[in-house]
């Protein structure tokens, strides 16, 4: 197991996975709990856009899919902060139209695009020292940013229309909280791809959910469980020389599966 | 004071004023616009015409100064929070923004939880607690703005009879302190404890005597109602003809 940390490439994967595992257990539990899965699902494949505008461009595919996620995010938040019941289909479309136009650009840009597959579907084996360094700024960034408003963020997830009564910022708050998503799908992106990175958000605080009553504690456990799928999808991949993103996305996958059907066996206590 | 969603419209001409320390009760028939009015004086909604003045403000301008208590608790069951972190959550306002709580905070939400019979289930997930257990909750979470003027949309919703009674007996307590505005469709809880009762149903009369008669609850829910007396002990309305 440890022979495959000899090469230099396994050990900054590992890294990577451990930060963006943290990183995906905060942001995820704001995305579950506030019930953006959906939205976060449309603001990665959207950032498909920026992908394409990356390399037709010339710049940098992942500063790209980065400013398309955002604006996609603050044009997510102003379609659906008003209009929540309609929200899923203002996403739907934005989704769809992110995509399309990477599409578009990919066929405008000259020449065959090898790497495509890796923004779809992740390359944590190619990723370099200065990109964990900058998903390590951002993942200390958004820790402080949860501690400081910790007590907003519980609120505002919990009980939206309270915390509007007793005055918290609550939009200002609800459309950072869509950046730092934004921004974390992009880091996350490096992983598992944008395709398959909803997973990775969605399914260990749906798992942590259980096992606490705690805000804090749900983040930290999150964190953990996506540390736990992403480090065994790593050696999974190496041993078997297959896809990394796709490996943890197929152990959280299965972990996902043994949690539903524990809540499910803990809930039968009705008839339907 | 005028409030439609979309075309259809809620409120009309509504026109009253509480005074401060006044206990009073809405009541009204479902669909009447209660529980809408009760979020126009929170500052939730916006009137589409005329003017809301809460303590001489507008109601966005004071909203530190005002509890409430929704007429829906029952939402977010997995959520994970405890107990003392919904009542906490009273404890917040825009001043405080990125400050921790203080001793004093735990205090007065221990204070709050004992009156209202809950401290020993602070460390409890409040989906797990029954929605009576929960209701009082809730209420802490109101209480524990300290609030000028509490607003309460249907409390005793889900409590039961021991704990209502109690739960009242507590109200009446905090309206020396404070002004409380409470929806109820409990008629024993107007007589007892209403000191003036504004009936809701699209328009509003307010009625600045805390008794209730035969034709305001016909005004009220636009068809006949028998009023029903708990025997002499708890009679409270008066004899009819």
């Amino acid at each position: 197991m440890w022979s495959a940390l000899q090469f230099e490439f396994m050990r900054n994967a590992l890294f990577a996975s451990i930060i963006i595992s943290i990183l995906c257990g905060i942001i995820g539990t704001l995305v579950v709990v506030n019930r953006l899965v959906f939205m976060t699902g449309g603001i990665a494949h959207s950032a498909y856009g920026g992908v394409g505008l990356g390399l037709y461009t010339g710049i940098s595919p992942f500063l790209g899919a980065g400013i398309f996620a955002v604006l996609n995010a603050i044009i997510m938040g102003l379609a659906t902060v008003k209009d929540r019941d309609r929200a899923d289909t203002v996403i739907g479309v934005l989704w769809a139209i992110g995509m399309a136009i990477g599409i578009i650009f990919v066929d405008l840009t000259r020449g065959y695009n090898v790497n495509l597959m890796s923004y779809l579907f992740g390359s944590i084996l190619s990723i370099s020292k200065k990109e964990i360094y900058v998903s390590a700024f951002f993942t200390i960034l958004l820790i402080g940013w949860v501690y400081l408003f910790y007590k907003e963020l519980l609120a505002i997830s919990y009980d939206e229309e309270f915390s509007y009564v007793i005055g918290i910022p609550v939009i200002p708050l609800y459309f950072l909280t869509l950046i730092f998503t934004a921004i974390s799908v992009i880091i996350a992106m490096r992983m598992v791809g944008l395709i398959l990175v909803i997973a990775l958000m969605s399914i260990p605080p749906y798992i942590a959910e259980n096992y606490t009553s705690s805000f804090a504690k749900m983040m930290a456990l999150s964190s953990v469980f996506a540390m736990f799928f992403s480090i065994s999808g790593l050696w999974i991949s190496y041993y078997f020389n297959i896809s990394a993103g796709a490996s943890i996305i197929v152990v959280a996958g299965v972990g996902f599966f043994i949690s539903y059907l524990l809540r499910a066996f803990k809930k039968r206590k009705r008839w339907v | 004071m005028y409030f439609s969603y979309e075309d259809v419209p809620v409120l009309e001409d509504i026109c009253f004023s509480v005074e401060k320390g006044d206990f009073c009760v809405i009541i009204g028939p479902n669909g009447g616009g209660k529980t809408t009015l009760l979020k126009l004086l929170l500052g939730i909604l916006k009137p589409d015409r005329g003017i809301i003045k809460v303590l001489g403000k507008n109601p966005r301008d004071v909203r530190q100064k005002l509890g409430y208590l929704p007429q829906h608790t029952d939402f977010k069951l997995s959520f994970p929070i405890s107990v003392m972190d919904v009542a906490l959550m009273g404890r917040l306002n825009k001043r405080r923004l990125g400050k921790r709580f203080t001793d004093e905070d735990r205090k007065k939400v221990e204070e709050i939880l004992k009156m209202l019979d809950i401290w020993e289930y602070r460390h409890l997930h409040v989906g797990r607690l029954s929605g009576g257990q929960r209701q009082r909750v809730f209420i802490a979470r109101a209480l524990a703005t300290e609030p000028e003027i509490l607003f309460l949309d249907e409390p005793t919703a889900g409590v039961d009879p021991e704990h209502e009674t109690g739960l009242y007996e507590i109200l009446k307590e905090l309206n020396k302190k404070m002004t409380i505005i409470v929806i109820t469709h409990d008629i024993g809880v107007i007589s007892r404890y209403a000191r003036s009762i504004a009936c809701v149903n699209r328009k509003l009369v307010f009625h600045e005597e805390g008794k209730i008669t035969k034709e305001m609850l016909e005004m009220a829910y636009e068809c006949p109602v028998d009023l029903i007396a708990h025997g002499i002990p708890h009679r409270v309305l008066p004899e009819h003809n």
